[in-house]
């Protein structure tokens, strides 16, 4: 069963958001990790970057496929996780905590409204299978 | 087979194409030769093949070394010979690890970390470079320096003309030869790379060091061209030196002039850049039991994988004049490799010398030189040359008006482990005679 903290928002495309003040915090969920299988690299965006809600801000490869990840926002990458260079393996052990990927200064803090609640995604991710 | 498919004659099977246009009669193609007469034919249109008997100083992009017989030998076994891609690791493993050793031969001779399965030839692979720094560095200018080679300039025009990258170019001294560092002044935060050649089109030595320092202040990656990779045996390796990326022409290596190709390109760059790097990699894996194995690795640069964030869109290799270079290197060994590039210094400088001392002829470059010089003549190189074939069986050089009208007397001469001292003097004479 996969891990689902109440603490968090969702998107549709699996990726979880903590709110931090006027930066939110972003990575993939438990549910994803479990799917893609060991993850190999993450390729990252560059500080600076800015995008629009549901822009592709990188990608995940594990041994079986890469995915794209999507903001759930809109923002300005402020920090992105480069230890996932060398241990990739975070976002499997710890998708929530030391997996996360990148943190962004929010352009329209009122767009993580819109978002799935835990229970919401949940039911998805359910739905989806 | 007619009769099992029902139809009458093989006529009949060309129904659909209406009457009047039909060929009726034969076609205008010679009967057929016995293998007595076809051999014999084949001879006598050989004779005309006169460049083959002539001695060659000809260099520019495509060099004459002597290739030993094993590479042809072993290259025409039917296991390396027939053999196609190795995307199935399992039937693959003699062609890979034969790739593999070819990689690290690469990665040794540049002095870089990493290397691919190789590009078609040497113009491409630099032009892949250039479509790379783009990537690496997210800026579109890029400032070649006027003496790389004119078709590898071609060629990366053709390439980046709808990429939006733009190409700028940075002017030699006239006196050296070489592109100073001040030609590249106008680098920029928007400039992804320099790119060089070095020996240059001219066989003038690039001060790699200064330029790849000039390129990191900007932040710029620094791209070396080699079209003649014998000099591998003798200089500094452009990775000793701080390029980002090399390429190289590996035709030096073993492999045919053919009259321009198939040739291969090499390609190496740090492993920091690794998943940015385009064609093909072999990489070195372990199965379940431990054993050592080859893959295609990385595999996520490639368009059958990823068709929009592939890093190029080759999807292939040279892998048989890959193979041809690599027992070439093998064969021939550090040392070997050394003491032909060697032989070609001081052959290329003897000859040099000789013909400074000609009345009718000047070295117009003062910059250091491996195997290839320009000469300059009282007198225009086209005709020169073309006198210099038909009575003296040599040809002395490439005419650079071929590329550059203004410059009609100027001609570059190369000299390679073949040129025996008398052929050497040879053209020195003939110099002189037809200088007067």
């Amino acid at each position: 069963m996969a891990n689902v903290p109440d603490n968090l928002h969702y998107s549709k495309d699996h990726e979880w958001l903590r709110v931090e003040g006027d930066t939110a915090v972003i990575g993939i969920t438990d549910h994803a990790q479990e799917q893609l299988g060991d993850v190999v690299y993450v390729e990252l965006p560059r500080e600076g970057e800015e995008f629009i809600a549901h822009d592709s801000f990188g990608s995940v490869e594990s041994v079986k496929a890469v995915s794209e990840i999507f903001t759930p926002i809109a923002g300005k990458i402020s920090e992105t996780n480069d230890s996932l260079n060398d241990e990739p393996e975070k976002v499997n052990k710890d998708p929530y905590g030391d997996g996360w990927m990148i943190k962004m200064k929010m352009t329209n803090p009122g767009e993580v409204d819109s978002m799935l609640t835990a229970a919401e995604y949940e039911d998805f991710t359910k739905a989806e299978e | 087979m007619l009769a099992e498919i029902g139809v009458a004659s093989t006529e009949k099977l060309f129904d659909s194409i209406p009457e009047n246009l039909r060929l009726h009669g034969h076609l205008n193609v010679p009967a057929a030769m016995s293998e007595l007469e076809l051999l014999n034919r084949f001879e006598e249109m050989g004779t005309r093949n006169q460049a083959a008997q002539r001695t060659s100083f000809l260099g520019g992009g495509a060099y004459s070394h002597y290739s030993p017989t094993i590479v042809d030998h072993l290259i025409s076994r039917s296991e390396f010979f027939t053999a196609y891609t190795p995307y199935q690791p399992e039937i693959s493993q003699g062609t890979l690890q034969a790739i593999f050793e070819f990689q690290t031969l690469v990665c040794q001779l540049t002095g870089m970390d990493i290397a691919n399965a190789s590009m078609y030839d040497g113009s491409t692979a630099m032009a892949e470079a250039v479509l790379m720094a783009e990537r690496v560095t997210r800026r579109r200018k890029v400032i070649v320096s006027s003496a790389v080679h004119p078709q590898y300039l071609e060629v990366a025009h053709t390439y980046v003309q709808h990429a939006g990258i733009e190409l700028q170019t940075a002017d030699i001294d006239p006196a050296s030869g070489q592109t100073p560092a001040s030609a590249f002044d106008a680098i920029d935060d928007q400039t992804a790379a320099i790119v060089i050649q070095s020996p240059n089109f001219f066989g003038c030595l690039e001060d790699i060091a200064a330029l790849a320092d000039k390129a990191h202040e900007a932040g710029a990656l620094l791209v070396v061209t080699v079209t003649e990779a014998m000099s591998f045996g003798l200089l500094k390796s452009p990775g000793a030196c701080g390029a980002d990326i090399v390429v190289a022409e590996g035709q030096s290596f073993g492999v045919p002039l053919s009259y321009g190709g198939p040739y291969v390109g090499l390609f190496a760059t740090r492993d920091k850049y690794a998943r940015q790097i385009p064609g093909r990699l072999v990489g070195e894996a372990y199965d379940q039991q431990g054993r050592r194995g080859f893959v295609l690795t990385l595999a996520t640069r490639e368009q059958h994988i990823r068709r929009e964030k592939a890093t190029s869109n080759i999807c292939t290799n040279e892998g048989l004049i890959a193979l041809c270079a690599t027992i070439y290197l093998e064969t021939m060994g550090r040392h070997g490799i050394q003491d032909v590039a060697k032989q070609c210094a001081q052959k290329a400088h003897y000859a040099a010398r000789e013909i400074g001392k000609i009345s009718g002829c000047s070295l117009p470059y003062s910059g250091p030189f491996f195997n290839e010089f320009v000469v300059r003549a009282s007198t225009e190189a086209v005709p020169l040359l073309d006198k210099l074939a038909r009575e003296k069986g040599i040809d002395g050089g490439i005419a650079l008006s071929r590329f550059d009208a203004n410059r009609p007397n100027d001609f570059l001469v190369c000299v390679t482990e073949t040129n025996t001292r008398a052929q050497i003097d040879g053209l020195v004479e003939g110099l002189r005679a037809l200088t007067r």
